[in-house]
């Protein structure tokens, strides 16, 4: 397994997705003679995971079970322990796409964080591509290079622990894309723009507020950025469910007959048995947005260095 | 070449060379000048009104007339000098506040000055173009929508890719591109061959050809019952002319090239893989006007090159088929215009275990079905019904706010992740369904309710 390859079994030394059921998974790290506890039950690695496919199902000591699945980068988004806030697929999809990025792409990125668009991004220019994060945070610096070690994908990816406003990304006239996760991004407008190929590389910055933003897009505007856009993207989920509706008692049409479609009950009886009701129902297939949904995440503005 | 565009039109030879990004003026003559870096020139005249308060739009303000503008035009005035002229022929703008009169002359620029920048291509500029300009030829696939399939189906350098689009061949070529010409893509197309309008303006180079197959849709119940053989190709107007060739002359010849072009407006995916038959076609016509003493020659020459051809897509047919026989794609990803629930039901029985697949339909209704399907089936997890809302923003000083709001226009995806179809589902399904299903709604109680 790696993240930047598929692997058909589970080996020693894999990270690992284990799958207990909708909206609940975990990551592991495969090691012989290790176990994991889950609420089914105990998973021996030696045994239950190691040789395995991918995609498994596996038993656990009190006979509930799991799925084992291959890690992706967006199954790492969804799982990893998050040191700080992080991006989500959604808005690491657009950026990916706005970005242009593709193997072979050079990015630069900071803040590198909990590292979740981290291997996104390194997924995406693997396998000729690099990926230069800055953290200004020693010790998230040095987790994150802990972690794409674990993730064999060190090769992609150099971190390095400096303030991107101070110092800048470490590289110059190379990058085809930069993006910055940063409290005053409009500080490291001029280090992204050094850091960028002499035309056409593509920048990206991320603010959760307005105010951010508006400083930002001057930075860009003074610096000679063209197409200048920002924009904001939102995931709506649906939970598909079969839906019951009551057919309302509207009464009868005239005093002998019986309406159509239900039961007689006495004319002069205002509430109905609810036995009549429960007949009359209609079932039908519904994509039911959840109750509440994520509203804001952040404002993501793109900008061409010309 | 001329090519016209938003009431421009110039020609494009003064642009080889430049780098992309380059900006140029349209002159008179059509031709393209690289434009130069002017200073904008800060206005002196700051003089501004307060709001428009006062100002009446009764169609008079400006003193310029059509036939006046047009003059300008034709004594040849840059587009800079026509907008300020109308400037300074309105009555009205220096009533207008600041940021009216900026929208002012922004507008008028855009009418006024022709300028083209050159871009290189790539999905993210393919995308947002074919949905502002031909929606319909990507069932309304909004370009967020295309971002969103590509990261969930994990599409990188060295996958297996199988597509399954109509959508001109955008979707393919995104996935090309991600892919980097690593890896396979197997396209699965309807009717006669696939449409590939859309991949071909990406600019790849030739290698990233050489790993994409092609398969059709309606080989491929018989692909999976183990049935399939390559002697009937669909609907293939080049299979029943060789047939007829081999026993016949001339006569035939003009029969069979009558029937590819009859055939040909029928599917326009015909017609761009029929591209080199029409043209043999119509070549065979010539030659056989112009040099009768050498059409049987000629004839058993065609006739052996049809045979090559026929020959190498058999090859190439069989080499999809083998490739989709293994079943063990790295992916699966469907955006077209036909129901997703038998695509996806016959499709995933290629792709390996643990490998993500996403499904776009421009409608909620079918992916609603398409979800019950696969519960019933078995072997996914992790499903998905989702859309996304963009919104685009306006980020002046003092004038920020949201632009357009497209929610609602860019379709629906259906996500999932493939796991090891249990055979045996009958006495696990129960709980394997709880498991996988969220919470039951609570029974509406009734009793309780006033009714």
């Amino acid at each position: 397994m790696s993240f930047v390859e598929y692997g058909d079994t589970i080996k020693d030394g894999d990270t690992a997705i284990v799958f207990l059921g909708h909206e609940s998974m975990f990551p592991v790290k495969v090691q012989h003679g290790t176990v994991t506890q889950t609420k089914y039950g105990v998973i021996r690695h030696s045994t239950d995971l190691i040789g395995k496919k991918y995609g498994s199902k596996v038993t656990c000591s009190k006979g509930g079970w799991v799925f084992i699945l291959h890690p992706t980068p967006e199954l790492w988004t969804m799982n990893l322990p998050h040191r700080t806030q992080i991006l989500y697929s959604t808005d690491i999809s657009i950026i990916t796409m706005m970005l242009e990025l593709k193997p072979g792409s050079i990015v630069c990125e900071s803040g590198t964080g909990s590292g979740s668009l981290s291997h996104a991004l390194i997924r995406t220019v693997a396998p000729t591509g690099h990926l230069y994060t800055v953290e200004f945070h020693q010790q998230r610096a040095e987790k994150a290079r802990e972690e794409f070690r674990e993730h064999g994908v060190e090769h992609l990816v150099t971190v390095t622990n400096q303030d991107v406003c101070k110092n800048g990304f470490g590289v110059s006239n190379i990058a085809d894309a930069v993006f910055l996760d940063i409290p005053s991004p409009w500080e490291a407008i001029g280090h992204a723009k050094a850091a960028l190929k002499a035309e056409g590389g593509r920048i990206c910055s991320f603010s959760p507020c307005i105010e951010q933003v508006q400083r930002t897009c001057l930075a860009m505007e003074e610096y000679g950025f063209t197409e200048i856009n920002t924009l904001e993207i939102l995931l709506r989920v649906y939970n598909v469910r079969t839906i019951s509706l009551q057919i309302p008692d509207l009464g009868k049409a005239a005093e002998d007959n019986s309406s159509a479609g239900f039961d007689s009950s006495s004319p002069s009886n205002q509430g109905s048995p609810c036995a009549n009701l429960q007949q009359g129902t209609v079932q039908f297939k519904s994509g039911v947005p959840l109750r509440e949904m994520v509203g804001h995440t952040g404002y993501l503005t793109f900008a061409t260095k010309s | 070449r001329k090519i016209i565009f938003e009431k421009q039109w110039f020609y494009l030879d003064n642009a080889i060379g430049h780098i992309y990004g380059t900006t140029f003026e349209v002159t008179n003559g059509g031709n393209l000048q690289p434009k130069q870096e002017v200073e904008e020139t800060p206005t002196e005249t700051k003089e501004a009104g307060t709001d428009n308060r006062n100002i009446v739009d009764d169609g008079k303000s400006q003193k310029l007339t059509h036939d006046d503008i047009k003059a300008l035009k034709d004594k040849g005035i840059k587009g800079q000098e026509i907008v300020q002229q109308l400037i300074e022929n309105s009555t009205t703008f220096r009533d207008k506040t600041e940021f009216a009169q900026d929208k002012y002359i922004k507008k008028k620029k855009k009418k006024y000055e022709a300028v083209i920048t050159i871009v290189k291509p790539s999905t993210r500029i393919l995308s947002t173009m074919y949905y502002a300009r031909e929606p319909g030829k990507i069932n309304h696939l909004r370009y967020d929508t295309l971002a969103q399939m590509l990261t969930l189906g994990n599409i990188r350098a060295g996958n297996k890719m199988i597509v399954m689009e109509t959508c001109a061949g955008l979707v393919l070529g995104a996935v090309m591109e991600r892919m980097g010409g690593y890896g396979s893509i197997i396209q699965m197309y309807p009717g006669a061959g696939p449409v590939r309008a859309a991949t071909s303006c990406f600019g790849f180079p030739k290698p990233f050809f050489d790993n994409l197959h092609e398969f059709p849709l309606s080989k491929v119940h018989s692909l999976l019952s183990g049935t399939f053989s390559t002697e009937t190709l669909p609907s293939d107007p080049e299979e029943n002319a060789l047939v007829e060739e081999e026993s016949n002359g001339l006569t035939d010849e003009k029969q069979t090239s009558h029937q590819e072009a009859e055939e040909e407006p029928t599917t326009e995916a015909a017609m761009e893989i029929n591209q080199t038959e029409e043209q043999e076609t119509m070549d065979i016509n010539a030659e056989d006007v112009e040099f009768k003493e050498n059409k049987e020659k000629e004839n058993k020459e065609n006739v052996r090159d049809k045979q090559i051809k026929q020959w190498e897509r058999r090859k190439k047919l069989m080499e999809a088929a083998a490739l989709l026989r293994e079943k063990n794609a790295d992916g699966l990803i469907v955006a077209s215009k036909f129901h997703p629930t038998p695509l996806l039901l016959s499709l995933l029985e290629f792709v390996a275990p643990s490998r993500p697949f996403v499904v776009y339909c421009q409608y909620k209704e079918p992916l609603l079905e398409c979800y019950t399907k696969l519960r019933e089936r078995g072997g996914v997890i992790n499903l998905k019904l989702s859309e996304t809302w963009l919104r685009n923003y306006q980020v002046l000083p003092d004038r920020s706010h949201p632009k357009l709001t497209m929610s609602g226009g860019g379709g629906y995806l259906l996500s999932g992740i493939t796991v090891v179809l249990d055979k045996g589902r009958s006495d696990s399904s129960n709980l394997e369904a709880l498991k996988m299903e969220e919470p039951s709604p609570k029974r509406c109680k009734v009793q309780d309710l006033h009714c």
